[in-house]
C-alpha cells in the first residue's frame, strides 16, 4: 500500500511539473502538410490554419502530447516531423544505424590492418650503420673545437 | 614505406582502394547497392502517378479508384460506389485552399442544375481539420456531400498533386475528364452535358 502511494505520489509530480505547451514548442516538430516544411518557417495558408489549429488545443489546454495526437487527428500521419517507425518511413530509423555501424566496423578493420603491418619505432630510431656512427661522430666532432 | 630519411617502415603505408581486402569488396558493394536501391525505391514511390493523364490523353476513360471514407461532419463512411449510376463531379479540396474557396459557389450551382438528370457533386476534403471544413462549407453554404481524405491517400490513386482538381466520373465508373487546378463554367459546359446523356 505504501509502495502504491509512493508511485501515485511520483506520477502525480510528474504530471505536475510538466511544461504548459506553447506554440514555439510544437511548431518545430511539426510539418506544414502541404508544403512540407517545418511550420515554424511556413508561411503558407494550411500552415496558418495547423498554427491556428495547435493555439486552440492549447487554449484548451491540453499538453503537447495531446496536441501532437490531435494533428494526427486532424491531418494525417505526415503532420509529424519526425518519421513514423513503420513502411517506407522506417528506413530513416533503420539506414543511418546501419551506417554508423558500417563505418564503426570499417574503422575497427583498418585499425587491426593498420597496426598488424606498421612496425613499431624505439624512441631513439633505428641504429646507424658502423660507417654512417663514424662519419657523425667525426663530424660531430668539429663542432668541439 | 620508406619515409623521408630513408628509414623503412616507420611510417604507416598510405589507405588505397588497393589496401581494401578483396573479401570486403562484396559487402561494400551490397551496402552500397541497398543504399541506391532505397533511394530509387523512394524516388518512384512517393512520385505523382501520371498514368490517368496519359490514358485521357490516348482517348480512353480508365475506372476511377473507389476506397471507403469517413463522411465529413458524420460518423459514417461512404465511397464513390454509393453514387454508382450517377455522373459524378468529383472535386478534391480543402478549406484553406483559396482556389477551393473560389470555385466552390460554382460546384454547387452545378450540384443543383445537374441533380435532376442523375449527376452529383462528391467532395474530397483533403489534410483539412474537420472543424475548420465543416464552418467552410457552412459559410459557403455547401449541400454536396464530402468525404475526408485525411492522409490524401485516396487522392494519390487520382495522381492529385495540388488543390483544387476535379475527375468527371461517367455513369461507368469511369473517369471521362479531369481538371489539375480550379475548374470554370466552360470546362463543366464542354464536359458535363455529353456525361449526362449518357447510359448507366
Amino acid at each position: 500500500m505504501r509502495y502504491l502511494l509512493a508511485l501515485l505520489l511520483i506520477l502525480g509530480l510528474t504530471a505536475a511539473v510538466e511544461p504548459k505547451a506553447s506554440l514555439p514548442d510544437i511548431e518545430d516538430e511539426v510539418m506544414c502538410v502541404e508544403c512540407h516544411t517545418a511550420l515554424n518557417v511556413s508561411t503558407a495558408p494550411v500552415a496558418n490554419q495547423e498554427r491556428q489549429f495547435i493555439r486552440e488545443k492549447i487554449a484548451q489546454g491540453l499538453t503537447k502530447k495531446q496536441i501532437k495526437a490531435a494533428l494526427v487527428d486532424a491531418y494525417g500521419p505526415d503532420v509529424l516531423a519526425e518519421p513514423e517507425a513503420k513502411g517506407f518511413d522506417l528506413s530513416a530509423w533503420i539506414v543511418p544505424g546501419v551506417l554508423v555501424a558500417v563505418a564503426a566496423l570499417g574503422v575497427a578493420l583498418m585499425a587491426r590492418r593498420w597496426r598488424r603491418t606498421t612496425p613499431v619505432a624505439t624512441p631513439d630510431g633505428p641504429d646507424l650503420d658502423p660507417d654512417d656512427a663514424r662519419r657523425l661522430d667525426q663530424e660531430l666532432a668539429t663542432f668541439d673545437r | 614505406m620508406d619515409n623521408a630519411r630513408g628509414v623503412p617502415g616507420v611510417y604507416p603505408p598510405v589507405i588505397t582502394l588497393q589496401g581494401v581486402r578483396p573479401r570486403l569488396y562484396w559487402p561494400i558493394s551490397l551496402v552500397a547497392a541497398a543504399l541506391v536501391a532505397l533511394l530509387a525505391y523512394g524516388l518512384t514511390t512517393q512520385g505523382t502517378d501520371t498514368s490517368i493523364d496519359q490514358s485521357l490523353q490516348e482517348g480512353k476513360r480508365v475506372a476511377a479508384p473507389v476506397k471507403d471514407l469517413p463522411e465529413l461532419g458524420s460518423n459514417a463512411t461512404g465511397s464513390l460506389a454509393d453514387q454508382k449510376g450517377k455522373v459524378v463531379v468529383l472535386n478534391v479540396w480543402a478549406s484553406w485552399c483559396p482556389p477551393c474557396q473560389s470555385e466552390m459557389p460554382l460546384l454547387q450551382r452545378t450540384h443543383e442544375q445537374i441533380a435532376p438528370e442523375g449527376g452529383v457533386v462528391l467532395g474530397i476534403d483533403t489534410q483539412d481539420s474537420p472543424d475548420d471544413a465543416m464552418a467552410f462549407l457552412r459559410k459557403k453554404n455547401i449541400t454536396f456531400p464530402s468525404l475526408r481524405d485525411r492522409d490524401r491517400e485516396y487522392g494519390r490513386d487520382y495522381g492529385v498533386s495540388a488543390y483544387p482538381e476535379t475527375f468527371l466520373i461517367d455513369r461507368k465508373g469511369r473517369i471521362a475528364a479531369l481538371r489539375r487546378g480550379p475548374v470554370d463554367q466552360a470546362w463543366l459546359d464542354a464536359n458535363l452535358p455529353g456525361l449526362l446523356k449518357e447510359k448507366a
